[in-house]
């Protein structure tokens, strides 16, 4: 159990304190300049229980993997044609495409039957996203194993310094869960606001972002839609809005990414 | 052994298994009266079957629900459990596929779901979920944040639940747990101090004893 404080679901609304910026840094990095444009399509990945490829709100899956368990336990990527069976990846699929409708979709299911919370088989979901060299990938899932923490800490690393922005839903329950507490990711919780385009810097981390997360109509099995709210449905929205900003700036780093993010944030500030 | 002499036992080795589901059962009549909704449920999750059960339900459904089994990753239960985040859905009942799943399981159709996951050190137990508030008014975020840190309370509880449940099968075997609860059940039972006497002197005996 964690000694530190639970951090906030949401933030409420009205409740945003102003977070600073360099007045020259605010100046020059617009939202215009960050998300104003594309130089190209970039590969996002949701590795959550697959996607519906196909549905109105989705269209094209470039890729689907999923993460199968052999007879002998060991662990290997496969190459997918079954979907999604529980709806959560589809959902947030849907999000990142409302977004960035240019971007290239791939899917690698790491839930689904059989599949609960099994923590390795997160681990194996990762690193495959990670070493296909997607640019974004979008978790909105943790483990509260903490035999798993040390070897997602190495791949949330890995990801950083290969250039792969990983987006992670922020928990709220007093347990500790990974991997979105790591500084190399991108921790997303909850706004109230229905603007999908509106995201918050927070001033007291490890919640680093807030973006929309209630009552979100969301992309459902069976080519329909549901209305949603939770930290899951948040982090689609940055995984977007960094799709966005990677297709403009296709050099930048997951670090200038996470800083691009936090100076156009609607909350942040200029100071003399 | 007798069960009300396993049920003595298993008290005193793990707790009561009937308080215990008592507990559950005051967690979702009071989570249903806190969010004035039409049921609450505890799903235990079955990790061996790969399925959540119906542990304790309080509302609709609530007399034949308990022990109902379906598997873990469907439904918005699932969805809690498998992501290990409290969620809200709305508009369930505009969903067909839902509402055919749900009424073939449960006999009923919510329109709307506050689940969240029963997370105890580093496991996940199961999911306590809220069905449909009185008055079409709909869960919002401050329900949603109040069923999250009321969750911990059912995460103890299923805790407690599930250590009373292994104490009972441990002393339903051959080991040396077994046998000290059927002894313990004996003693009980014992009008005077003879068997008492008795085992405070092979205590004596076993912690002289050299390591």
């Amino acid at each position: 159990m964690s000694s530190r404080p639970v951090p906030a679901w949401s933030l409420p609304p009205g409740d945003a304190p102003a977070v600073e910026a360099p007045e020259p840094w605010r100046e020059a990095l617009t939202r215009e300049w960050a998300i104003g444009g594309s130089r190209g399509a970039v590969d996002v990945c949701i590795v959550d229980s697959g996607i519906e490829a196909g549905h109105p709100l989705i269209g094209h899956v470039a890729s689907a993997h999923a993460v199968a368990r052999g007879e002998d336990g060991s662990v290997r990527i496969v190459e997918d044609d079954l979907g999604d069976v529980v709806g959560h990846g589809t959902a947030c699929a849907g999000i990142v495409r409302s977004l960035a409708r240019d971007c290239r979709l791939h899917s690698v299911r790491v839930l689904g039957a059989g599949n609960t919370g099994a923590g390795e088989l997160i681990l194996a979901g990762l690193r495959h996203a990670i070493d296909s060299g997607h640019r974004v990938i979008n978790l909105s899932l943790s483990t509260t194993k903490r035999r798993f923490a040390e070897e997602l800490h190495e791949l949330a690393d890995d990801a950083y310094f290969k250039g792969t922005v990983i987006v992670a839903s922020a928990h709220n329950l007093p347990v500790d869960s990974y991997p979105w507490r790591f500084s190399s990711v991108i921790s997303v919780g909850s706004h109230e606001r229905p603007d999908p385009l509106a995201w918050y810097a927070n001033p007291d981390p490890p919640v680093e972002l807030f973006a929309r997360g209630v009552d979100v109509d969301v992309a459902w099995l069976g080519g329909g839609t549901l209305r949603c709210t939770g930290n899951s449905f948040a982090a689609p929205h940055v995984a977007g809005i960094s799709a966005l900003v990677l297709a403009k700036h296709p050099e930048l780093t997951p670090y200038q990414v996470k800083t691009v993010l936090r100076l156009t944030a609607t909350n942040t500030e200029a100071t003399p | 052994m007798s069960d009300e002499q396993g049920a003595a036992a298993a008290g005193v080795m793990g707790g009561d298994e009937e308080t215990y589901r008592a507990l559950l059962q005051s967690i979702v009549d009071v989570a249903r009266a806190i969010f004035d909704a039409e049921a609450s449920s505890v799903f235990l999750y079955d990790e061996d079957a790969d399925e959540l059960v119906f542990e304790a339900v309080s509302g609709q459904g609530g007399d034949t629900l308990v022990g109902t089994r379906f598997p873990s990753s469907t439904g918005i239960a699932g969805f809690a459990l498998v992501t290990r985040q409290p969620l809200v859905v709305d508009d369930l009942s505009n969903d067909p596929r839902f509402s055919r799943e749900r009424a073939a399981s449960t006999g009923y159709v919510p329109n709307s779901i506050v689940a969240s996951p029963l997370l105890h050190d580093e496991r996940a137990l199961g999911v306590l979920s809220v069905l449909d508030r009185n008055g079409d008014r709909p869960f919002g975020v401050a329900e949603l944040e109040l069923l999250a840190r009321f969750s911990t309370q059912a995460a103890i509880g299923l805790d407690l639940l599930l250590r009373a449940r292994r104490a009972r099968s441990a002393l339903a075997g051959e080991g040396s747990a077994a046998l000290v609860a059927r002894v313990a059940a004996l003693l009980d039972e014992e009008e005077g101090d003879d068997g008492a006497r008795l085992l405070e002197a092979l205590e004596r005996v076993l912690a002289s004893r050299e390591p």
